[in-house]
Protein backbone atom coordinates (compact mmCIF):
# COMPACT_ATOMS: atom_id res chain seq x y z
CA UNK A 1 0.00 0.00 0.00
CA UNK A 2 2.29 2.44 1.22
CA UNK A 3 4.94 2.00 -1.83
CA UNK A 4 2.08 1.80 -4.25
CA UNK A 5 1.21 5.35 -2.69
CA UNK A 6 4.56 6.88 -3.31
CA UNK A 7 5.19 5.71 -7.12
CA UNK A 8 1.31 7.14 -7.67
CA UNK A 9 3.35 10.24 -5.59
CA UNK A 10 5.80 10.18 -7.91
CA UNK A 11 3.79 10.13 -10.80
CA UNK A 12 1.55 12.65 -10.20
CA UNK A 13 4.82 14.97 -9.50
CA UNK A 14 6.42 14.12 -12.74
CA UNK A 15 3.26 14.07 -14.74
CA UNK A 16 2.83 17.64 -13.30
CA UNK A 17 6.38 19.09 -13.72
CA UNK A 18 6.16 17.59 -17.55
CA UNK A 19 2.60 19.68 -17.70
CA UNK A 20 4.24 22.33 -16.99
CA UNK A 21 6.97 22.47 -19.36
CA UNK A 22 4.48 21.26 -22.71
CA UNK A 23 1.80 23.64 -21.85
CA UNK A 24 4.30 26.73 -21.17
CA UNK A 25 5.23 26.31 -24.71
CA UNK A 26 1.79 26.52 -26.07
CA UNK A 27 0.99 29.66 -28.39
CA UNK A 28 -1.24 31.83 -26.98
CA UNK A 29 -2.53 32.02 -29.76
CA UNK A 30 -3.94 28.26 -28.97
CA UNK A 31 -4.99 29.24 -25.28
CA UNK A 32 -8.54 28.37 -25.74
CA UNK A 33 -8.59 24.97 -27.99
CA UNK A 34 -6.10 23.83 -25.26
CA UNK A 35 -8.16 24.82 -22.18
CA UNK A 36 -11.31 22.47 -24.58
CA UNK A 37 -8.48 19.92 -25.45
CA UNK A 38 -7.18 19.30 -21.65
CA UNK A 39 -10.94 19.19 -20.71
CA UNK A 40 -11.41 16.10 -23.45
CA UNK A 41 -8.28 14.42 -21.95
CA UNK A 42 -9.45 15.13 -18.41
CA UNK A 43 -13.11 12.84 -18.98
CA UNK A 44 -10.37 9.82 -18.83
CA UNK A 45 -12.31 9.90 -15.99
CA UNK A 46 -14.69 8.05 -17.71
CA UNK A 47 -12.82 5.22 -17.34
CA UNK A 48 -13.01 4.83 -13.44
CA UNK A 49 -16.75 5.59 -14.06
CA UNK A 50 -17.31 3.08 -16.67
CA UNK A 51 -15.94 0.24 -13.65
CA UNK A 52 -17.99 1.11 -11.24
CA UNK A 53 -21.47 0.87 -12.74
CA UNK A 54 -19.53 -2.38 -14.86
CA UNK A 55 -19.00 -3.80 -11.55
CA UNK A 56 -22.62 -3.47 -9.94
CA UNK A 57 -21.82 -3.65 -6.65
CA UNK A 58 -24.72 -1.82 -5.44
CA UNK A 59 -27.45 -0.23 -7.23
CA UNK A 60 -25.70 3.28 -5.35
CA UNK A 61 -22.45 2.58 -7.22
CA UNK A 62 -24.44 2.33 -10.68
CA UNK A 63 -26.58 5.09 -10.19
CA UNK A 64 -24.10 6.96 -9.44
CA UNK A 65 -21.62 5.55 -12.07
CA UNK A 66 -24.12 5.93 -14.93
CA UNK A 67 -24.70 9.78 -14.16
CA UNK A 68 -20.84 9.98 -14.25
CA UNK A 69 -20.02 7.90 -17.64
CA UNK A 70 -23.11 10.26 -18.87
CA UNK A 71 -21.33 13.47 -17.75
CA UNK A 72 -17.28 12.18 -18.79
CA UNK A 73 -18.93 11.28 -22.08
CA UNK A 74 -20.13 14.57 -22.89
CA UNK A 75 -17.00 15.97 -22.44
CA UNK A 76 -14.69 13.39 -24.60
CA UNK A 77 -17.04 13.93 -27.15
CA UNK A 78 -18.07 17.95 -26.67
CA UNK A 79 -14.61 18.29 -26.19
CA UNK A 80 -12.49 16.48 -29.20
CA UNK A 81 -15.01 17.91 -31.69
CA UNK A 82 -15.10 21.70 -30.82
CA UNK A 83 -11.34 21.64 -30.40
CA UNK A 84 -10.89 20.45 -34.28
CA UNK A 85 -13.19 22.96 -35.23
CA UNK A 86 -11.73 25.52 -33.97
CA UNK A 87 -7.74 24.78 -34.99
CA UNK A 88 -9.46 24.05 -38.42
CA UNK A 89 -10.09 27.61 -38.62
CA UNK A 90 -6.18 28.62 -37.95
CA UNK A 91 -5.11 29.21 -41.02
CA UNK A 92 -1.97 31.13 -41.93
CA UNK A 93 -1.63 33.93 -44.70
CA UNK A 94 1.27 32.15 -46.65
CA UNK A 95 -0.44 28.67 -46.89
CA UNK A 96 -4.21 30.76 -47.61
CA UNK A 97 -4.64 31.93 -51.56
CA UNK A 98 -4.08 29.13 -53.68
CA UNK B 1 -18.81 -10.28 -24.31
CA UNK B 2 -17.24 -12.42 -21.95
CA UNK B 3 -15.26 -14.34 -24.47
CA UNK B 4 -13.26 -11.06 -25.01
CA UNK B 5 -11.75 -10.68 -21.72
CA UNK B 6 -8.26 -9.92 -21.23
CA UNK B 7 -5.47 -10.12 -18.71
CA UNK B 8 -5.07 -6.63 -16.44
CA UNK B 9 -1.57 -6.36 -17.54
CA UNK B 10 -2.53 -6.17 -21.24
CA UNK B 11 -5.39 -3.20 -20.41
CA UNK B 12 -2.37 -1.42 -18.51
CA UNK B 13 -0.21 -2.03 -21.50
CA UNK B 14 -3.34 -0.19 -23.22
CA UNK B 15 -3.71 2.73 -20.80
CA UNK B 16 0.24 3.23 -21.23
CA UNK B 17 0.17 3.87 -24.63
CA UNK B 18 -2.95 6.09 -23.81
CA UNK B 19 -0.44 8.56 -21.84
CA UNK B 20 1.92 8.47 -24.24
CA UNK B 21 -0.53 9.74 -26.96
CA UNK B 22 -2.02 12.21 -23.99
CA UNK B 23 1.16 14.16 -23.69
CA UNK B 24 2.02 13.90 -27.00
CA UNK B 25 -1.46 15.62 -28.06
CA UNK B 26 -0.55 18.45 -25.85
CA UNK B 27 2.78 18.84 -27.32
CA UNK B 28 1.84 18.65 -30.49
CA UNK B 29 -0.77 21.24 -29.71
CA UNK B 30 1.80 24.03 -28.76
CA UNK B 31 1.48 25.38 -32.55
CA UNK B 32 -0.65 25.84 -35.26
CA UNK B 33 0.88 24.05 -37.38
CA UNK B 34 0.96 20.62 -35.45
CA UNK B 35 -2.09 21.41 -33.69
CA UNK B 36 -4.75 19.12 -35.48
CA UNK B 37 -2.19 15.83 -35.01
CA UNK B 38 -2.57 16.81 -31.62
CA UNK B 39 -6.31 16.45 -31.40
CA UNK B 40 -6.19 13.13 -33.19
CA UNK B 41 -3.32 11.79 -31.17
CA UNK B 42 -5.93 12.01 -28.10
CA UNK B 43 -8.85 10.52 -29.21
CA UNK B 44 -7.16 7.55 -29.95
CA UNK B 45 -5.46 7.13 -26.89
CA UNK B 46 -9.00 8.08 -25.57
CA UNK B 47 -10.51 5.04 -28.11
CA UNK B 48 -7.62 3.14 -26.81
CA UNK B 49 -8.42 3.56 -23.00
CA UNK B 50 -12.07 3.26 -22.88
CA UNK B 51 -12.02 0.57 -24.89
CA UNK B 52 -9.91 -1.33 -22.77
CA UNK B 53 -11.36 -0.56 -19.72
CA UNK B 54 -14.41 -2.40 -21.59
CA UNK B 55 -12.63 -5.11 -21.50
CA UNK B 56 -11.78 -5.55 -17.95
CA UNK B 57 -12.85 -8.81 -16.30
CA UNK B 58 -14.97 -7.00 -13.14
CA UNK B 59 -17.39 -5.61 -15.41
CA UNK B 60 -20.82 -8.07 -15.15
CA UNK B 61 -23.27 -5.89 -16.41
CA UNK B 62 -22.80 -3.74 -20.03
CA UNK B 63 -26.47 -2.26 -20.42
CA UNK B 64 -26.09 1.06 -17.99
CA UNK B 65 -22.58 1.19 -19.97
CA UNK B 66 -23.90 1.71 -23.15
CA UNK B 67 -27.25 3.99 -22.26
CA UNK B 68 -24.92 6.47 -20.01
CA UNK B 69 -22.39 6.51 -22.98
CA UNK B 70 -25.08 7.25 -25.54
CA UNK B 71 -26.74 9.63 -23.49
CA UNK B 72 -23.27 11.73 -22.77
CA UNK B 73 -22.96 11.06 -26.33
CA UNK B 74 -26.03 12.72 -27.10
CA UNK B 75 -25.30 15.57 -24.82
CA UNK B 76 -21.61 16.16 -25.97
CA UNK B 77 -22.50 16.77 -29.81
CA UNK B 78 -24.48 19.55 -29.26
CA UNK B 79 -21.89 21.03 -27.11
CA UNK B 80 -19.16 20.00 -29.19
CA UNK B 81 -20.68 22.55 -31.88
CA UNK B 82 -21.80 25.73 -30.03
CA UNK B 83 -20.80 28.84 -31.98
CA UNK B 84 -17.25 30.57 -31.67
CA UNK B 85 -19.05 33.14 -29.64
CA UNK B 86 -20.44 31.02 -26.97
CA UNK B 87 -16.99 28.82 -26.64
CA UNK B 88 -16.42 30.54 -23.14
CA UNK B 89 -19.69 29.38 -21.27
CA UNK B 90 -19.27 25.98 -22.89
CA UNK B 91 -16.11 25.46 -21.45
CA UNK B 92 -17.32 26.51 -17.76
CA UNK B 93 -19.91 23.70 -18.68
CA UNK B 94 -17.61 21.12 -19.20
CA UNK B 95 -15.73 22.16 -16.54
CA UNK B 96 -18.83 21.19 -14.15
CA UNK B 97 -19.38 18.08 -16.18
CA UNK B 98 -15.67 16.50 -15.62
CA UNK B 99 -16.16 17.72 -11.76
CA UNK B 100 -19.85 16.51 -11.41
CA UNK B 101 -18.13 12.62 -12.87
CA UNK B 102 -15.58 13.05 -10.40
CA UNK B 103 -17.73 13.19 -7.22
CA UNK B 104 -19.97 10.99 -8.48
CA UNK B 105 -17.59 8.66 -8.41
CA UNK B 106 -15.47 9.68 -5.40
CA UNK B 107 -19.37 9.64 -3.60
CA UNK B 108 -19.91 5.99 -4.71
CA UNK B 109 -16.24 4.74 -3.80
CA UNK B 110 -16.77 6.46 -0.35
CA UNK B 111 -20.03 4.19 0.30
CA UNK B 112 -18.65 1.16 -1.18
CA UNK B 113 -15.45 1.29 0.87
CA UNK B 114 -16.69 2.93 4.12
CA UNK B 115 -15.68 2.26 7.10
CA UNK B 116 -12.72 0.50 5.96
CA UNK B 117 -11.02 3.49 4.50
CA UNK B 118 -6.74 3.71 4.96
CA UNK B 119 -6.27 7.77 6.30
CA UNK B 120 -4.68 8.42 3.32
CA UNK B 121 -6.98 6.79 0.88
CA UNK B 122 -9.75 8.62 2.99
CA UNK B 123 -7.58 12.08 2.58
CA UNK B 124 -7.60 12.11 -1.33
CA UNK B 125 -11.32 10.86 -1.68
CA UNK B 126 -11.92 14.06 0.82
CA UNK B 127 -10.10 15.99 -2.20
CA UNK B 128 -11.68 14.64 -4.71
CA UNK B 129 -14.99 15.33 -3.46
CA UNK B 130 -14.23 18.72 -2.35
CA UNK B 131 -12.43 20.12 -5.33
CA UNK B 132 -15.15 18.49 -7.54
CA UNK B 133 -18.28 19.59 -5.56
CA UNK B 134 -16.95 23.18 -5.48
CA UNK B 135 -15.75 23.23 -9.20
CA UNK B 136 -18.81 21.75 -10.05
CA UNK B 137 -21.46 24.60 -8.91
CA UNK B 138 -18.71 27.04 -9.11
CA UNK B 139 -18.63 26.56 -13.29
CA UNK B 140 -22.19 26.51 -13.75
CA UNK B 141 -22.49 29.94 -11.91
CA UNK B 142 -19.80 31.25 -14.29
CA UNK B 143 -21.34 29.33 -17.45
CA UNK B 144 -24.89 31.11 -16.16
CA UNK B 145 -22.92 34.43 -15.91
CA UNK B 146 -21.15 34.06 -19.04
CA UNK B 147 -24.57 32.82 -21.03
CA UNK B 148 -25.85 35.98 -19.62
CA UNK B 149 -28.87 34.02 -17.61
CA UNK B 150 -27.18 35.30 -14.45
CA UNK B 151 -26.33 38.90 -13.23
CA UNK B 152 -23.18 39.61 -14.45
CA UNK B 153 -22.15 42.40 -12.24
CA UNK B 154 -20.18 41.21 -8.94
CA UNK B 155 -22.19 40.93 -6.35
CA UNK B 156 -20.18 42.13 -3.00
CA UNK B 157 -21.32 41.93 0.21
CA UNK B 158 -19.19 42.78 3.62
CA UNK B 159 -17.67 40.26 5.53
CA UNK B 160 -18.02 38.06 1.97
CA UNK B 161 -14.30 36.43 2.47
CA UNK B 162 -14.77 35.78 5.93
CA UNK B 163 -17.98 33.60 5.20
CA UNK B 164 -16.41 31.56 2.07
CA UNK B 165 -13.61 30.81 3.86
CA UNK B 166 -14.86 29.93 6.87
CA UNK B 167 -17.26 27.48 4.63
CA UNK B 168 -14.50 26.09 3.16
CA UNK B 169 -12.68 25.98 6.45
CA UNK B 170 -15.60 23.70 8.17
CA UNK B 171 -15.29 21.59 4.97
CA UNK B 172 -11.89 20.81 5.85
CA UNK B 173 -12.39 20.26 9.04
CA UNK B 174 -15.13 17.76 8.51
CA UNK B 175 -13.00 15.63 6.28
CA UNK B 176 -10.07 16.04 8.92
CA UNK B 177 -12.62 14.25 11.40
CA UNK B 178 -13.73 11.48 8.53
CA UNK B 179 -9.59 10.97 7.87
CA UNK B 180 -9.79 9.60 11.46
CA UNK B 181 -13.02 8.40 11.06
CA UNK B 182 -13.96 6.78 7.96
CA UNK B 183 -16.88 4.88 9.66
CA UNK B 184 -18.87 8.17 10.34
CA UNK B 185 -21.02 8.22 6.80
CA UNK B 186 -23.78 10.86 8.31
CA UNK B 187 -20.62 13.43 7.92
CA UNK B 188 -19.92 12.51 4.50
CA UNK B 189 -22.50 14.94 2.76
CA UNK B 190 -21.08 17.90 4.88
CA UNK B 191 -18.37 17.49 2.19
CA UNK B 192 -20.40 17.46 -0.69
CA UNK B 193 -23.07 19.88 0.45
CA UNK B 194 -20.72 22.60 1.45
CA UNK B 195 -18.32 22.77 -1.26
CA UNK B 196 -21.75 22.91 -3.26
CA UNK B 197 -22.63 26.18 -1.51
CA UNK B 198 -19.01 27.11 -1.31
CA UNK B 199 -18.80 26.98 -4.94
CA UNK B 200 -21.47 29.64 -5.67
CA UNK B 201 -20.68 32.03 -2.67
CA UNK B 202 -17.10 31.83 -4.42
CA UNK B 203 -18.45 32.67 -8.09
CA UNK B 204 -21.16 35.84 -6.87
CA UNK B 205 -18.68 38.63 -6.64
CA UNK B 206 -17.06 37.71 -9.92
CA UNK B 207 -17.46 39.82 -12.65
CA UNK B 208 -17.13 39.24 -16.39
CA UNK B 209 -13.79 40.90 -17.06
CA UNK B 210 -12.36 38.34 -14.21
CA UNK B 211 -13.70 35.43 -16.18
CA UNK B 212 -10.57 34.56 -17.98
CA UNK B 213 -8.77 34.11 -14.50
CA UNK B 214 -11.37 32.25 -12.89
CA UNK B 215 -12.11 29.64 -16.35
CA UNK B 216 -8.64 28.76 -15.75
CA UNK B 217 -8.74 28.14 -12.32
CA UNK B 218 -11.63 26.08 -12.28
CA UNK B 219 -9.98 24.41 -14.87
CA UNK B 220 -7.29 23.70 -12.73
CA UNK B 221 -9.39 22.64 -9.85
CA UNK B 222 -11.46 19.81 -12.24
CA UNK B 223 -7.88 18.63 -13.28
CA UNK B 224 -6.32 18.29 -9.67
CA UNK B 225 -9.88 16.77 -8.35
CA UNK B 226 -9.49 13.95 -10.91
CA UNK B 227 -6.09 13.14 -10.17
CA UNK B 228 -7.45 12.68 -6.45
CA UNK B 229 -9.26 10.06 -8.05
CA UNK B 230 -6.79 8.46 -9.82
CA UNK B 231 -5.04 8.19 -5.96
CA UNK B 232 -8.19 6.69 -4.99
CA UNK B 233 -8.43 4.35 -7.82
CA UNK B 234 -4.96 3.82 -7.89
CA UNK B 235 -4.90 4.75 -11.83
CA UNK B 236 -2.08 6.17 -13.00
CA UNK B 237 -3.88 7.20 -16.19
CA UNK B 238 -5.97 9.68 -14.35
CA UNK B 239 -3.29 10.77 -12.38
CA UNK B 240 -1.07 11.86 -15.05
CA UNK B 241 -4.46 13.06 -17.22
CA UNK B 242 -5.61 14.33 -14.14
CA UNK B 243 -1.86 16.47 -13.29
CA UNK B 244 -1.21 17.36 -16.94
CA UNK B 245 -4.96 19.28 -16.94
CA UNK B 246 -4.24 20.85 -13.51
CA UNK B 247 -1.43 22.36 -14.64
CA UNK B 248 -2.32 23.31 -17.85
CA UNK B 249 -5.39 24.96 -16.32
CA UNK B 250 -2.58 26.53 -13.51
CA UNK B 251 0.09 27.68 -15.88
CA UNK B 252 -3.22 29.80 -17.73
CA UNK B 253 -3.93 31.44 -14.50
CA UNK B 254 -0.47 32.68 -13.67
CA UNK B 255 -0.45 34.07 -17.19
CA UNK B 256 -4.26 35.52 -16.72
CA UNK B 257 -3.48 36.29 -13.24
CA UNK B 258 -0.13 38.25 -14.55
CA UNK B 259 -1.61 40.01 -17.10
CA UNK B 260 -4.28 41.54 -14.69
CA UNK B 261 -1.70 42.54 -12.13
CA UNK B 262 -3.23 40.79 -9.23
CA UNK B 263 -0.96 38.10 -6.70
CA UNK B 264 -1.59 34.49 -7.03
CA UNK B 265 -2.99 34.56 -3.33
CA UNK B 266 -5.57 37.32 -4.24
CA UNK B 267 -7.00 34.93 -7.33
CA UNK B 268 -6.35 31.85 -5.38
CA UNK B 269 -9.12 33.33 -2.42
CA UNK B 270 -11.31 34.03 -4.70
CA UNK B 271 -11.00 37.65 -3.72
CA UNK B 272 -11.30 39.68 -7.29
CA UNK B 273 -13.45 41.52 -8.75
CA UNK B 274 -13.60 44.35 -5.26
CA UNK B 275 -12.46 46.89 -7.54
CA UNK B 276 -14.09 50.37 -6.04
CA UNK B 277 -15.42 52.89 -8.35
CA UNK B 278 -13.02 55.48 -6.43
CA UNK B 279 -12.76 57.55 -9.55
CA UNK B 280 -16.11 58.35 -9.65
CA UNK B 281 -15.63 61.41 -9.35
CA UNK B 282 -14.03 61.99 -12.54
CA UNK B 283 -17.48 61.53 -14.66
CA UNK B 284 -17.35 65.60 -15.63
CA UNK B 285 -17.36 66.98 -19.34
CA UNK B 286 -14.08 66.81 -20.67
CA UNK B 287 -14.23 67.36 -23.96
CA UNK B 288 -13.27 64.46 -26.71
CA UNK B 289 -12.38 64.65 -30.49
CA UNK B 290 -14.92 62.28 -32.17
CA UNK B 291 -15.41 61.15 -35.92
CA UNK B 292 -17.33 60.23 -38.51
CA UNK B 293 -17.09 56.53 -40.64
CA UNK B 294 -16.12 58.83 -42.86
CA UNK B 295 -13.45 60.48 -41.45
CA UNK B 296 -12.09 57.82 -39.56
CA UNK B 297 -11.99 55.83 -43.39
CA UNK B 298 -9.93 58.69 -45.00
CA UNK B 299 -7.54 58.51 -42.15
CA UNK B 300 -7.33 54.82 -42.03
CA UNK B 301 -6.82 54.55 -46.08
CA UNK B 302 -4.15 56.50 -45.84
CA UNK B 303 -1.95 54.82 -42.63
CA UNK B 304 0.73 52.32 -43.92
CA UNK B 305 0.27 50.87 -40.61
CA UNK B 306 -2.46 49.91 -38.90
CA UNK B 307 -3.00 47.86 -35.48
CA UNK B 308 -6.42 46.53 -34.19
CA UNK B 309 -6.82 45.88 -30.74
CA UNK B 310 -10.05 44.21 -29.86
CA UNK B 311 -11.99 43.46 -26.77
CA UNK B 312 -14.71 41.91 -25.43
CA UNK B 313 -16.71 44.40 -27.26
CA UNK B 314 -16.01 42.71 -30.48
CA UNK B 315 -17.09 39.76 -29.19
CA UNK B 316 -20.50 41.09 -27.94
CA UNK B 317 -21.28 43.18 -31.19
CA UNK B 318 -20.45 39.84 -33.26
CA UNK B 319 -18.21 42.22 -35.41
CA UNK B 320 -15.35 39.69 -35.91
CA UNK B 321 -16.73 39.19 -39.41
CA UNK B 322 -16.80 42.83 -40.13
CA UNK B 323 -13.26 43.05 -38.66
CA UNK B 324 -12.55 40.55 -41.76
CA UNK B 325 -13.78 42.57 -44.42
CA UNK B 326 -11.97 45.77 -42.85
CA UNK B 327 -9.13 43.82 -42.73
CA UNK B 328 -8.90 42.79 -46.77
CA UNK B 329 -9.87 45.92 -47.50
CA UNK B 330 -7.13 47.69 -45.81
CA UNK B 331 -4.61 44.97 -46.93
CA UNK B 332 -5.80 45.27 -50.55
CA UNK B 333 -4.58 48.78 -50.64
CA UNK B 334 -1.21 48.07 -49.61
CA UNK B 335 -1.84 48.76 -45.79
CA UNK B 336 -0.24 46.46 -43.12
CA UNK B 337 -2.82 45.66 -40.70
CA UNK B 338 -1.97 43.42 -37.56
CA UNK B 339 -3.84 42.89 -34.73
CA UNK B 340 -2.55 43.10 -31.02
CA UNK B 341 -4.16 41.13 -28.50
CA UNK B 342 -4.16 41.79 -24.77
CA UNK B 343 -4.04 38.18 -22.69
CA UNK B 344 -7.74 39.28 -20.91
CA UNK B 345 -9.17 40.29 -24.07
CA UNK B 346 -12.46 38.63 -23.90
CA UNK B 347 -13.86 36.31 -21.28
CA UNK B 348 -11.81 33.49 -21.75
CA UNK B 349 -7.70 32.79 -22.43
CA UNK B 350 -7.01 33.18 -26.39
CA UNK B 351 -10.83 34.04 -26.78
CA UNK B 352 -10.12 37.05 -29.14
CA UNK B 353 -7.88 34.53 -31.07
CA UNK B 354 -10.49 32.05 -31.35
CA UNK B 355 -13.31 34.39 -33.04
CA UNK B 356 -10.78 36.24 -34.91
CA UNK B 357 -9.29 33.17 -36.50
CA UNK B 358 -13.18 32.06 -37.20
CA UNK B 359 -13.44 34.83 -39.38
CA UNK B 360 -10.95 33.64 -41.43
CA UNK B 361 -8.25 36.02 -40.34
CA UNK B 362 -4.70 34.41 -40.76
CA UNK B 363 -3.13 33.76 -37.52
CA UNK B 364 0.36 34.99 -38.24
CA UNK B 365 -1.58 38.69 -38.19
CA UNK B 366 -2.30 37.80 -34.16
CA UNK B 367 0.18 39.29 -32.20
CA UNK B 368 0.24 39.38 -28.23
CA UNK B 369 0.72 41.98 -26.37
CA UNK B 370 4.62 41.45 -25.58
CA UNK B 371 5.41 41.45 -29.52
CA UNK B 372 3.00 44.15 -30.68
CA UNK B 373 4.26 46.73 -28.00
CA UNK B 374 7.23 46.89 -29.39
CA UNK B 375 5.62 48.10 -32.67
CA UNK B 376 2.98 50.59 -31.73
CA UNK B 377 5.21 53.45 -31.22
CA UNK B 378 6.07 53.09 -35.29
CA UNK B 379 2.06 52.77 -36.22
CA UNK B 380 0.21 55.39 -38.24
CA UNK B 381 -3.16 54.34 -37.05
CA UNK B 382 -3.99 51.93 -33.47
CA UNK B 383 -7.88 51.40 -33.72
CA UNK B 384 -9.35 49.80 -30.15
CA UNK B 385 -12.68 48.29 -31.08
CA UNK B 386 -14.83 47.25 -27.26
CA UNK B 387 -11.76 47.17 -25.45
CA UNK B 388 -11.44 49.30 -22.42
CA UNK B 389 -8.71 48.78 -18.86
CA UNK B 390 -6.15 46.64 -21.39
CA UNK B 391 -5.14 49.86 -23.34
CA UNK B 392 -5.94 52.50 -20.56
CA UNK B 393 -2.29 54.11 -19.77
CA UNK B 394 -3.24 54.93 -16.14
CA UNK B 395 -2.01 51.52 -15.31
CA UNK B 396 0.94 52.89 -16.05
CA UNK B 397 1.47 56.53 -14.72
CA UNK B 398 -1.32 56.68 -12.23
CA UNK B 399 -0.72 54.99 -9.08
CA UNK B 400 -3.62 55.55 -7.34
CA UNK B 401 -5.45 53.96 -10.14
CA UNK B 402 -7.17 50.59 -9.51
CA UNK B 403 -5.64 49.41 -12.51
CA UNK B 404 -1.94 50.88 -11.51
CA UNK B 405 0.47 48.28 -12.89
CA UNK B 406 -1.37 46.14 -15.51
CA UNK B 407 0.54 45.38 -18.50
CA UNK B 408 -1.48 47.29 -21.06
CA UNK B 409 -1.34 47.23 -24.77
CA UNK B 410 0.39 50.86 -25.54
CA UNK B 411 -2.13 51.97 -28.26
CA UNK B 412 -1.45 55.73 -26.92
CA UNK B 413 1.78 55.46 -28.40
CA UNK B 414 0.40 54.85 -32.17
CA UNK B 415 0.47 58.22 -33.84
CA UNK B 416 -3.22 58.67 -33.90
CA UNK B 417 -5.79 56.47 -31.98
CA UNK B 418 -9.33 55.67 -32.73
CA UNK B 419 -12.03 54.03 -30.13
CA UNK B 420 -14.90 52.60 -31.82
CA UNK B 421 -17.64 52.29 -28.30
CA UNK B 422 -20.99 52.98 -27.94
CA UNK B 423 -20.98 55.83 -25.53
CA UNK B 424 -18.52 57.53 -22.93
CA UNK B 425 -19.31 54.95 -19.97
CA UNK B 426 -16.57 53.90 -17.87
CA UNK B 427 -15.89 50.09 -18.36
CA UNK B 428 -16.32 47.45 -16.20
CA UNK B 429 -13.95 48.35 -13.64
CA UNK B 430 -15.70 52.08 -13.23
CA UNK B 431 -12.06 53.81 -14.23
CA UNK B 432 -12.34 56.10 -16.70
CA UNK B 433 -9.52 55.79 -19.41
CA UNK B 434 -7.14 58.59 -20.06
CA UNK B 435 -6.98 57.57 -23.31
CA UNK B 436 -10.12 59.23 -25.13
CA UNK B 437 -9.49 62.65 -23.69
CA UNK B 438 -5.87 62.58 -25.87
CA UNK B 439 -5.14 65.29 -28.60
CA UNK B 440 -4.38 62.14 -31.13
CA UNK B 441 -7.14 60.24 -29.64
CA UNK B 442 -10.30 60.21 -32.17
CA UNK B 443 -13.66 58.76 -30.57
CA UNK B 444 -16.11 56.87 -32.95
CA UNK B 445 -19.71 56.42 -31.35
CA UNK B 446 -21.14 53.48 -32.63
CA UNK B 447 -22.09 49.81 -32.47
CA UNK B 448 -18.89 47.96 -33.07
CA UNK B 449 -20.39 45.72 -35.83
CA UNK B 450 -22.29 48.36 -37.40
CA UNK B 451 -19.17 50.71 -37.54
CA UNK B 452 -16.45 48.63 -39.00
CA UNK B 453 -19.46 48.03 -41.76
CA UNK B 454 -19.57 51.69 -42.46
CA UNK B 455 -15.64 52.45 -42.41
CA UNK B 456 -15.51 49.67 -45.00
CA UNK B 457 -17.71 51.04 -47.37
CA UNK B 458 -16.30 54.10 -47.04
CA UNK B 459 -13.00 52.18 -47.95
CA UNK B 460 -14.58 50.92 -50.76
CA UNK B 461 -16.15 53.55 -52.09
CA UNK B 462 -13.87 56.14 -52.08
CA UNK B 463 -10.96 54.39 -53.87
CA UNK B 464 -10.49 56.62 -56.32
CA UNK B 465 -9.65 59.51 -53.90
CA UNK B 466 -6.64 58.59 -51.98
CA UNK B 467 -4.51 57.96 -55.33
CA UNK B 468 -2.11 59.54 -53.96
CA UNK B 469 -1.98 58.32 -50.54
CA UNK B 470 1.11 59.33 -48.00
Amino acid sequence: MTSDLITSLYVFMLAAFVGFEVIRRVSPLLHTPLMSLTNALDAIAVVGAILLVGEHKSNLSTVLGALAVAAATSNVVGGFLITDRMLKMFKSSKTKKP
Amino acid sequence: MTTAQIPEQAIEFFYLIATALFVLSLKWLSAPATARRGVWAGEIGMVLAIGATLLHRGIVDYTWIAIALVVGAIIGIPLGLVHMTAVPQRTALSHAFGALCVSLVGTAEFYQRTPHVPRFMMAVLSMEVILGSLTFTGSLMAAGKLQEVLPQRPITYKGQNIVNISLLAIAVAVAVYLVMHPGETRLFPLIIGIPLVFGVLMIVPIGGADMPTVISLLNSYAGLSAAAMGFVLDSKLLIIAGALDGSSGFVLSVIMSKAMNRSFTNVLFGAFGQVQPTAAGAIEARTVRTATAEEAAAILGAANSVVVVPGYGMAVAQAQHKVREFYDALTKRGVDVKFGIHPVAGRMPGHMNVLLAEADIPYDRLLDMDAINPELPQTDVALVIGANDVTNPAARSDKSSPIYGMPILDVDKARTVMVIKRSMSPGFAGIDNELYYLDKTLMLFGDAKTFVGDIVRQLAGEGLGSVAGV
